[in-house]
């Protein structure tokens, strides 16, 4: 899994490639932990990721509910198999998926 | 029928899913029903390396039976940890919004919604799951 970031006044892309599992989340998670302060519109952009499992749902999770509170947050780019977990799990409902 | 006996440790996922995918490829699944497949044997390893023997370590053993005719794969993991069933938990509610969502119990829930058939059993002090998926 790699991760990047473009950040410019108030809007932040972060760019999640190859698998997100409970071994790479983990670092995920920290990264976007510290990355949102001063974000109020944040996109996660998805169109490289081969694979999600419930631990990379809860950093999507952390990140839409501080989100809810300071702007807006969507996801874009993503597979048919990502977008059938995003159904499975009501996260489709949580998320703006463009 | 095809086993691993390995040490239930989260840095072994990699070596685990290789291990489910390298018989899955023989089998000529799709990449949407390895990846459902992927998905629940990340989980089952997880909660086992996680839980089972917490707070120490130890073994686990996946295997993995594809049916001859490649219509439909069996993967039972066996542990000697705590007994835990994962069926008995409740699943989370999927309709709640994103301020009231839990940030667990996903995992198992995720296992349900893409496995055919689940079955647990304890005996003789192991854990046996057994995931069934047609392929």
């Amino acid at each position: 899994m790699k991760y990047a970031i473009s950040k410019q006044d108030g809007k932040a892309v972060i760019r999640i490639k190859g698998w997100l599992d409970s071994q790479t989340a983990p670092e995920l998670d920290k990264f976007v932990r510290s990355s949102l302060t001063d974000v109020t519109d944040l996109v996660f952009d998805l169109s490289e990721l081969k694979y999600i499992s419930s631990a990379g749902l809860r950093v999507l999770l952390y990140a839409s509910k501080v989100m809810l509170k300071q702007g807006s947050m969507k996801v874009t780019g993503c597979s048919d198999e990502i977008l059938e977990i995003f159904e499975i799990t009501g996260f489709s409902e949580i998320l703006t998926i463009e | 029928m095809k086993e691993l006996d390995i040490t239930a440790v989260l840095e072994n996922l990699d070596t685990v899913l290789q291990f489910v995918d390298t018989h899955l490829e023989q089998a000529e699944c799709s990449p949407k029903i390895q990846m459902q497949i992927d998905l629940a044997v990340e989980e089952i390893f997880v909660n086992i390396a996680n839980y089972a023997y917490h707070p120490e370590t130890g073994p686990a053993t996946v295997r993995v039976e594809v049916r001859p005719d490649g219509s439909a794969v069996t993967i039972t993991f066996i542990d000697q940890g705590v007994p835990f069933d994962p069926l008995a938990k409740a699943d989370p509610d999927v309709t709640l919004p994103s301020e009231q969502r839990k940030v667990g119990g996903l995992g198992v829930f995720l296992v349900k919604q893409n496995m055919d058939d689940i079955q647990y059993e304890y005996l003789n002090g192991s854990n046996i799951l057994t995931l069934k998926k047609e392929l």
